[in-house]
C-alpha cells in the first residue's frame, strides 16, 4: 500500500468518526403549541449561536450540531422529550422554557449526567437539590429584594404600603419586598392583603389615602392594580404601584387606561440594550431578526457551553461542572456566574416604568 | 371623621350596586317562592353586554362619555331583560307547580349553563373599559383628609337614584304593579280574577334582569374590569343582601344592599380589608339563625 493511499484510507475511516465526535447540544423548549413564539425566539438564538461559534472553528476544534426537542409547554412531553434527548446523547441542554416542563425534564438529564442551562424562573427549579442546573435567568423570588432595595432608595421620602394579593406568587413576592425594604431602613406604614378576584378595593385604598401612602409596593397581578389604581384615583389618591413581572401585561393599560403611567415594575433586564452585545445584536438584524425576548438567552446558553468546554477541555460532568460552578462567563446578556444551586449571583432585574401604552426602563 | 366620611361614599356606590341585585332576587322570592341563582349571573351578561356596547361606541367613535353611557345602559338593559324571560321561560315555566327542590335545581343548572356559555363565547380573560371619568368631586377637607366623591361614583349613585324611582313609581301606581303585587298576593285569586300570572311572571323577570343590567353597567363605569365569573360573588352577595332586607321586601332589598356595602367599606376601613367577605356571609348566617323575616319582611304566615 502507497503511503498515498493509506492517508487517503485512514481519513475515509477517520471522516465519520469526526462527524460523530461533534458537540451535540439538545435545545428544549415550546416549539409549537400556546408559546410557539418563544420557542421560535429560542431557536433563531441557538442557530445563530451554533453557527457563529462553528465558523471560529467550533469548540475545541469539534462542530456544535442541534438537536431540538419539542415540548409544548407540556410536563408530560417534556419528559418524553428528555428521554428521547438522552437517547440521542446529547451532551448539553438549552431548555427547558416552561418552569413546569424544566422541573420533571432535569431530573431525567441529572440522571444522565447532562448538564443543562435554562430560562426557566420558578424558584422550585434550583431548590431541589439538582446539582446540574444553570439558571440563565433571575429568579422570581429574587426580584422582591430588588424591588425593596429600589423603592428604599427611590422614595426615601415618601410613605409606602405593601400589599398583596395572598396569592403564592404575590404573597413571596410582598414579603420579600417588605424584607428588603427593612434591611434598607425603610419601615413599610402598611402591610395588608386584598382578595384577588374581587371588584371592590375602595376600603383599602381609602385606608391608603388616610395613611398618607404615596407609593403601594404590590405582590400580584395586573388586573388588581387596575382596580387599585381606579379606585385610589376615584378617592382622589395619586398612587403609584410598584409590582413584579405580571405588570408586562398589556391589559393592565387597557383596565388602567392613563392610570397606567403610574405603574413601575420589574423585568428581566433587555439584553439587546447590553453594550456587550451590541455587535451580536447588529449581526442577527443584519439577517433580519429581530433579536427579541429569549433569541439573546439562547445565543448565551451556547456561548457558556463554549467557554466553559474550553475552559473544562471536555464536556464530561466530573470535568464540566465544577467550571461552571466556579467560572465567569461573558456572554450576550452579561456575565454569568452561578451560587451552588445553580442560580445567577447577580441576577440582572432592571426597573420599567409603563408610559404611554408601552414600557421601558425607568430612570 | 373625613376618613369615616370617605368610606360612606364607598360603601354607598358599592351597596346602590347590590341593591339593584338584590331587587331581583327578592321580586322572583316574592312571587314564585323560589331563589333565583341564575340571577348573578344575568348580571354578569348585563356587564358584558356593557361592555361589548362600549367597544362598539368606540369602534363607531360615538362621541361625548354621557351618550356612550346612555348606549350602554340602553344595549344592556334591552338584552339582558331578553335573557331574563328567556331563563324563565326555559327553566322554571315548565316546572311551575313542580315540588319546590326542581325548580331550584334548575336555577343551579341555568348559572352553570350562561357562565360557561360566556366563558365559551367570550373567552375566559378579563375583559376591560378604560376610565371613562377620571377623579372626583372634593366635598369637604379636614385635617390634610379631602372627601373625594369620585364622578363615576356619583353617577353610580345618581342613576341607582333615578332607577329605583322610576321602579318604585311602576311597582306602587300602575296597573301592572298592582298586578304584580296581586299575584304576589294571591296567585290563584289573580288569576280569577282575570290576571294573566304567566305574563305578570315573565315580566317580574324582565324587570329583575334590567335591573341586574343596571348594576352591571354600573360595575363596568366604575370597576372597568369584568370576567365571566363575576356573577357568582355579586350574586350571592346580593341575596344576602335581600335576605338581611327581608326576602320578598322590595324596599328590604335595597336596605339590604346598602347595610351591605356599607359594612364592607368599614370592615375594610377599620378591621382586616382581608376578610370582608367573612363579615358579609356572617351577617347571612346570623340573619337566618335569629331574624329569618330579616329587617323588613313580614313573617310567613301559615295557610290553612
Amino acid at each position: 500500500m502507497t503511503p498515498l493511499r493509506t492517508l487517503a484510507l485512514a481519513a475515509g475511516l477517520a471522516a465519520p468518526l469526526l462527524a460523530h465526535a461533534d458537540w451535540l447540544v439538545g435545545v428544549a423548549g415550546p416549539f409549537t403549541g400556546q408559546y410557539a413564539s418563544a420557542g421560535d425566539q429560542i431557536k433563531k438564538g441557538a442557530e445563530a449561536a451554533a453557527a457563529d461559534i462553528n465558523a471560529k472553528g467550533g469548540v475545541l476544534g469539534q462542530k456544535i450540531k442541534l438537536e431540538y426537542g419539542d415540548d409544548a409547554c407540556d410536563p408530560k412531553q417534556a419528559v418524553a422529550v428528555a428521554n428521547a434527548l438522552v437517547n440521542k446523547k446529547v451532551q448539553f441542554v438549552h431548555g427547558h422554557w416552561c418552569s413546569s416542563s424544566t422541573i420533571p425534564a432535569s431530573d431525567i438529564y441529572n440522571d444522565a449526567d447532562i448538564l443543562m442551562a435554562t430560562v426557566s424562573t420558578n424558584p422550585q427549579v434550583t431548590e431541589r437539590g439538582l446539582k446540574n442546573i444553570f439558571r440563565i435567568m433571575g429568579r422570581d423570588d429574587q426580584q422582591g429584594s430588588v424591588i425593596g432595595q429600589w423603592i428604599a432608595s427611590k422614595f426615601k421620602d415618601k410613605k409606602v404600603a405593601v400589599l398583596d394579593d395572598k396569592s403564592a406568587y404575590g404573597k413571596g413576592l410582598a414579603d420579600e419586598i417588605a424584607k428588603a425594604m427593612k434591611a434598607a431602613g425603610k419601615e413599610p406604614v402598611l402591610r395588608e392583603s386584598i382578595t384577588a378576584g374581587e371588584k371592590d378595593y375602595s376600603g383599602i385604598v381609602t385606608r391608603l389615602k388616610n395613611a398618607g401612602v404615596d407609593v403601594l409596593a404590590y405582590g400580584g397581578y395586573h388586573t388588581e392594580v387596575a382596580l387599585l389604581l381606579r379606585q385610589a384615583d376615584q378617592v382622589g389618591l395619586p398612587l403609584v404601584v410598584v409590582g413584579g413581572d405580571t405588570m408586562t401585561n398589556s391589559e393592565l393599560v387597557t383596565a388602567a387606561g392613563k392610570l397606567a403611567d403610574r405603574v413601575y415594575f420589574t423585568f428581566t433586564p433587555d439584553p439587546r440594550k447590553n453594550p456587550q452585545a451590541a455587535p451580536i445584536v447588529e449581526r442577527f438584524r443584519a439577517a433580519k431578526i429581530e433579536p427579541e425576548g429569549y433569541v439573546l438567552y439562547a445565543y448565551a446558553a451556547l456561548q457558556l457551553f463554549e467557554q466553559a468546554v474550553t475552559q473544562a477541555g471536555g464536556v464530561e460532568r466530573a470535568k464540566l461542572e465544577p467550571v461552571l460552578r466556579k467560572g465567569k462567563f461573558d456572554t450576550a446578556i452579561g456575565t454569568l456566574e452561578f451560587d451552588e444551586k445553580g442560580d445567577l449571583k447577580k441576577p440582572a432585574f432592571a426597573i420599567y416604568k409603563w408610559t404611554g401604552g408601552r414600557y421601558d426602563y425607568a430612570e | 371623621m373625613g376618613y369615616a366620611l370617605q368610606q360612606l361614599i364607598n360603601g354607598l356606590s358599592l351597596g346602590a350596586m347590590y341593591g339593584l341585585i338584590a331587587i331581583g332576587y327578592t321580586m322572583v322570592y316574592g312571587i314564585i317562592g323560589m331563589i333565583n341563582f341564575a340571577h348573578g349571573e344575568i348580571y354578569m351578561i348585563g356587564a358584558f353586554l356593557s361592555v361589548l356596547t362600549y367597544v362598539l361606541c368606540t369602534a363607531l367613535g360615538v362621541g361625548p362619555t354621557p351618550l356612550v353611557l346612555l348606549a350602554m345602559l340602553f344595549a344592556s338593559i334591552t338584552f339582558t331583560a331578553l335573557y331574563g324571560w328567556a331563563v324563565e321561560r326555559i327553566a322554571y315555566r315548565p316546572l311551575r307547580g313542580a315540588p319546590r327542590l326542581a325548580p331550584l335545581i334548575s336555577a343551579i343548572g341555568m348559572s352553570i349553563f350562561l357562565q360557561n356559555y360566556v366563558q365559551l363565547t367570550q373567552g375566559a380573560r378579563i375583559k376591560s373599559v378604560p376610565p371613562l371619568w377620571q377623579g372626583g368631586v372634593t366635598l369637604w377637607s379636614a385635617d390634610d383628609f379631602r372627601v373625594t366623591f369620585g364622578w363615576a361614583q356619583l353617577t353610580v349613585v345618581l342613576v341607582t337614584l333615578i332607577v329605583m324611582a322610576g321602579f318604585a313609581w311602576m311597582i306602587t301606581r300602575t296597573a301592572f304593579g298592582r298586578q304584580q303585587r296581586a299575584c304576589e298576593q294571591d296567585p290563584k285569586m289573580a288569576a280569577l280574577l282575570g290576571i294573566d300570572v304567566d305574563r305578570t311572571i315573565s315580566l317580574t323577570f324582565i324587570i329583575g334582569a334590567a335591573l341586574a343590567a343596571v348594576a352591571g353597567v354600573m360595575t363596568v363605569l366604575q370597576y372597568g374590569v369584568i370576567d365571566f365569573s363575576i356573577g357568582f360573588i355579586a350574586g350571592i352577595k346580593a341575596f344576602t343582601a335581600a335576605v338581611l332586607g327581608g326576602i320578598g321586601s322590595v324596599p328590604g332589598a335595597m336596605l339590604g344592599g346598602l347595610l351591605i356595602g356599607f359594612v364592607e367599606a368599614f370592615w375594610s376601613a377599620y378591621l382586616s380589608p382581608e376578610y370582608k367577605d367573612v363579615a358579609t356571609f356572617s351577617i347571612l348566617v346570623l340573619v337566618l339563625l335569629f331574624r329569618p323575616t330579616g329587617l323588613l319582611g313580614k313573617p310567613d304566615v301559615e295557610k290553612v
